[in-house]
């Protein structure tokens, strides 16, 4: 009986769902690129980098420009410029997309503690936009309809991302690009090309990503302050089975995980942090354990191509 | 006729000679370019924030060899990323990609520790066994990969990657409960996810030399980087897993047992990450398990594998180099400038390390295109 007050208490606190609702947010930015360069056949796992990068342009840009708006756009550029560094290395250049990204989570990692560490800056709030009526809504009004406006672009985002990838011949060639690239690139696709651009929407979107933890959530920089969240991004992509609807999905389970452990410590329950966050990942491998067979990977994920060689 | 077919081909010769010496004069200068394109974005980011880069440079220098006792350390911090780094280097050829070694080595940290502080007996006795157990946690947690990639085909690049969160959860749990790896001394003020200090005749011997103390450790992790190497291009092991790396499918025509030796490859370079946990944890300074134990160790040693370009014993600079970023690193503080520079500068060289092959593997590309077109 007393696990079902519990519960209750848990399900009936309205900071849970406040707490969900912006871990998803924050996850499905990142999620949403992820998924159009997955889609592209290419595994970017700088998108930590993005996040991070994207937080701390936003942070300085904000500062600077004295307006959240101008912050936003320093954000999404900052995670276009590491964007475009995965993608021309090893899109252009060829090198190992793997190493690359490593390699910058580990660049960004350092640049940023390093630059906050010199230059101190005072990030923006973000204007909180309350829908009317609808935010009265007991338990999940406010958490659905009184956030910071930057949240409320993940409503253009993900539809966007989706027509673009399903609905234009550019997103149809992405996804010929990521099933059957040798068929691509002799129908006149340029193979390369497209992954690139599909990681500059990765790269945008994630620095959108970083620009809503600055201003919507945190309004503060801190060193690695995305600790580990692009990846978990793009645990829910391979979770979601390479759907957009998957995706989101897995950023709405995984962030619940998150907004638990935030939570219900202060409730006075105890419930392990350790397998909180593991949760995602296990959850995910389980996923493509059980569900292997059914979801499918688009066929060329991983795997460079090179005309000719491939 | 015999003679000008001769002097021909003696032409020829040379010409062939001064192109390939231009070849290697060109691939030298673009190594050289890069890596000096890579110290001086450093040296302006160090600038531009109000530092001195001569300090800087200064600081690492005294910090990894010139201070007393530093190069030592140094040496100490070089084994465990050589380890790695030659594990990474059989995959690698084996056409795999495993990136969790962080993962592989905190597991091998957390078997190590279990052992060393559970097990009775002698203390050089434990010390092996704790190695051994090393090697095995961390050949499991690459055999997980293993098993989703060849069972499932779960492509190892992810399975390998998500097993590092879990790893790091898995001994923060371990950390909770004194059964396991929390702290047996109770009169130890820190009780918070901190393991059981290993006695002294648990740790690894350490050897003297011109004042510099470091573990046998050293000693171990080049005698893996020369077996690895001669494994590699002398045995018919390593000649299938090139084989298997180069066209996984002549291979399997050529009868290399692919999952076999896939799956060894894997479970390989986790043993070895394993190990390199385990001498990270008998070699000191800390001589225990804790949050955050592996320091990124594990990342370093792929990188060092990359920057190695995938050969064993290039991997012995290669992570003398890293080893000189690390222990150098401490010292920045001293000049005045945040040690998170290490971290970009680190960075920047692998990217500039990346840069040349890239570069001339294009440019050959479309020299022979462009040769092609004009043949036609």
């Amino acid at each position: 009986m007393s696990f079902f007050s519990a519960l209750w208490k848990i399900v009936s606190t309205q900071s849970l769902y406040e707490s969900m609702f912006r871990f998803t947010t924050f996850l499905t930015f990142a999620a949403a690129g992820e998924w159009v360069a997955e889609k592209a056949g290419t595994l970017n796992i700088s998108v930590e980098a993005m996040l991070l990068c994207g937080a701390y342009a936003t942070a300085v840009g904000s500062d600077l420009t004295h307006s959240t708006f101008g912050g936003l756009c320093c954000g999404a550029l900052a995670g276009l410029v590491v964007a475009a560094l995965q993608a021309n290395l090893s899109h252009r250049l060829t090198a190992n997309p793997f190493v690359v990204g490593l390699t910058l989570n580990v660049l960004a990692a350092g640049l940023t503690a390093f630059l906050d560490a010199e230059f101190k800056n005072n990030a923006r709030k973000a204007a909180v936009i309350r829908v009317p009526l609808l935010h009265r809504i007991p338990g999940v009004g406010t958490a659905l309809f009184a956030n910071p406006w930057p949240a409320y672009l993940i409503y253009a985002i993900v539809p966007g991302v989706g027509w673009l990838v399903h609905r234009t011949r550019w997103g149809l060639e992405v996804r010929s690009v990521g099933e059957n690239p040798q068929a691509a690139d002799v129908s006149g696709i340029h193979v390369n090309k497209r992954r690139r651009q599909a990681i500059y929407v990765c790269g945008i979107t994630s620095g959108l990503g970083g620009a809503y933890l600055i201003l919507g959530l945190v309004n503060l920089f801190t060193r690695d302050m995305t600790g580990g969240q692009g990846f978990i991004a793009i645990a829910a992509v391979i979770f979601g089975g390479w759907t957009l609807r998957g995706a989101v999905a897995g950023c709405l389970v995984f962030g619940t995980a998150e907004a638990l452990a935030s939570v219900v410590p202060n409730l006075g329950y105890r419930l392990s942090p350790e397998l909180l966050s593991s949760f995602p990942y296990v959850l995910t491998l389980f996923v493509m354990l059980f569900f292997a067979r059914r979801t499918r990977q688009p066929a060329s994920l991983a795997r460079p191509f090179v005309r000719g060689l491939t | 006729m015999s003679t000008t077919i001769a002097e021909a081909s003696s032409i020829d010769a040379s010409v062939d000679r001064t192109v390939r010496r231009s070849a290697v004069v060109f691939t030298l200068g673009l190594y050289t370019a890069s890596i000096v394109g890579a110290l001086t974005i450093s040296a302006i980011l160090v600038s531009v924030t109000g530092g001195s880069w001569r300090a800087v440079f200064t600081a690492l220098l005294d910090g990894s060899i010139r201070s007393a006792g530093a190069w030592g350390l140094t040496l100490d911090a070089l084994a465990p990323l050589l380890v790695v780094a030659v594990g990474t280097v059989i995959t690698t050829k084996a056409g795999l990609t495993n990136i969790g070694q962080e993962g592989q080595l905190l597991i091998g940290a957390g078997c190590a520790a279990f052992i060393a502080t559970k097990l009775g007996g002698p203390g050089g006795v434990t010390v092996i066994v704790a190695l051994i157990a090393a090697m095995f946690g961390g050949a499991l947690w690459a055999g997980i990969a293993a098993v989703l990639r060849y069972w499932r085909g779960i492509p190892e690049v992810i399975s390998t990657l998500l097993l590092v969160f879990i790893a790091n959860q898995v001994i923060n749990i371990g950390l909770k409960y004194r059964g396991l790896l929390l702290d047996t001394d109770r009169t130890n003020g820190n009780q918070n996810n901190v393991g059981t200090l290993l006695g002294p005749a648990r740790r690894l011997p350490h050897l003297s030399l011109f004042g510099n103390q470091f573990s046998i450790g050293v000693l171990l992790a080049l005698l893996v980087a020369v077996l690895v190497a001669t494994a590699l291009a002398r045995t018919v092991f390593g000649f299938r897993l090139r084989m298997l790396g180069m066209n996984p499918r002549a291979a399997q025509r050529a009868g290399v047992p692919a999952v076999l030796a896939g799956a060894t490859a894997l479970m390989l370079c986790g043993a070895f990450a394993g190990l390199a946990g385990g001498m990270l944890l008998t070699s000191g300074p800390g001589y225990r398990i804790t949050t955050g134990f592996s320091r990124s160790f594990g990342w370093d040693g792929l990188l060092v594998a990359l920057v190695a370009r995938d050969r064993p014993l290039l991997a012995i600079p290669a992570a003398f180099a890293f080893a000189c970023l690390r222990t150098g690193g401490g010292f920045l503080s001293s000049a005045g400038v945040a040690g998170d520079i290490v971290d970009v500068v680190k960075a920047l060289l692998v990217l500039a390390l990346l840069l040349p092959p890239a570069v001339l593997f294009v440019r050959d590309r479309r020299r022979a295109q462009r040769r092609a077109s004009e043949a036609t």
